[in-house]
């Protein structure tokens, strides 16, 4: 399977996946281990893929979604943006509003705590 | 060779003449940087469009493992 098939099947059959440098628990990256964090404290379920481990789908995820930046969070198979895009939306409040518009379950008042601690 | 503040900002001035720019070394390494872009050009674009535009400018110089930019915060908007 290549890379772009591989990536298509994994956004498809998982709500929300983030392609990322590292692993969600151990993250290898400032950046990634950013966005892992937000989702971890919210309580989302979600499937890292860490490019790391596949020089193939680390260079594909950028071809992809035409974005040259790790990590990539997608939801319900769509690119949502990377740290810059999900650092802004969780304090705007803006990614609580695409979950729920998703259905995608988490945790209100831990991202209502990140805001709090972010004021 | 890592690239110098002047020269992120001279690549997204030539794709954004009129934009209010302002690049920042973050940590003081000159390795992270963070660059605000404020441009009338991001009027109605959302915020994924706007900072592919951004990256489009600066040539790949984000790109793979040896990309001369490690690390770029990007924050983008059109004037209030």
């Amino acid at each position: 399977m290549s890379a772009l098939d591989d990536i298509r099947e994994t956004i498809e059959k998982n709500d929300v996946v983030l392609y990322m440098k590292g692993t969600k628990m151990m993250p290898q990256c400032g950046f990634s281990s950013r966005v892992a964090g937000v989702l971890n404290y919210m309580g989302v379920e979600f499937t890292d893929v860490n490019v790391l481990a596949d020089p193939e789908i680390r260079q594909g995820i950028k071809e992809f979604s035409d974005w040259p930046t790790i990590p990539q969070l997608y939801v319900k198979g769509e690119f949502v943006g990377g740290c810059d895009i999900i650092t802004e939306m969780t304090l705007s409040g803006e990614l609580d509003t695409l979950f729920e518009t998703k259905g995608v379950a988490f945790d209100k008042a831990a991202a209502d705590k990140i805001r709090e601690a972010n004021a | 060779m890592p690239m110098e503040g002047k020269d992120i900002e001279a690549l997204i001035r030539a794709a954004f003449p009129q934009a209010k720019i302002t690049v920042t070394d973050t940590v003081g390494d000159g390795n992270h940087w963070a660059a605000e872009v404020v441009d009338e050009a991001f009027r109605g674009m959302n915020r994924v469009q706007q900072q592919r535009a951004v990256y489009a400018s600066l040539k790949g110089k984000m790109d793979g493992a040896q990309g001369e930019l490690h690390a770029l915060a990007l924050t983008t908007k059109a004037p209030d």
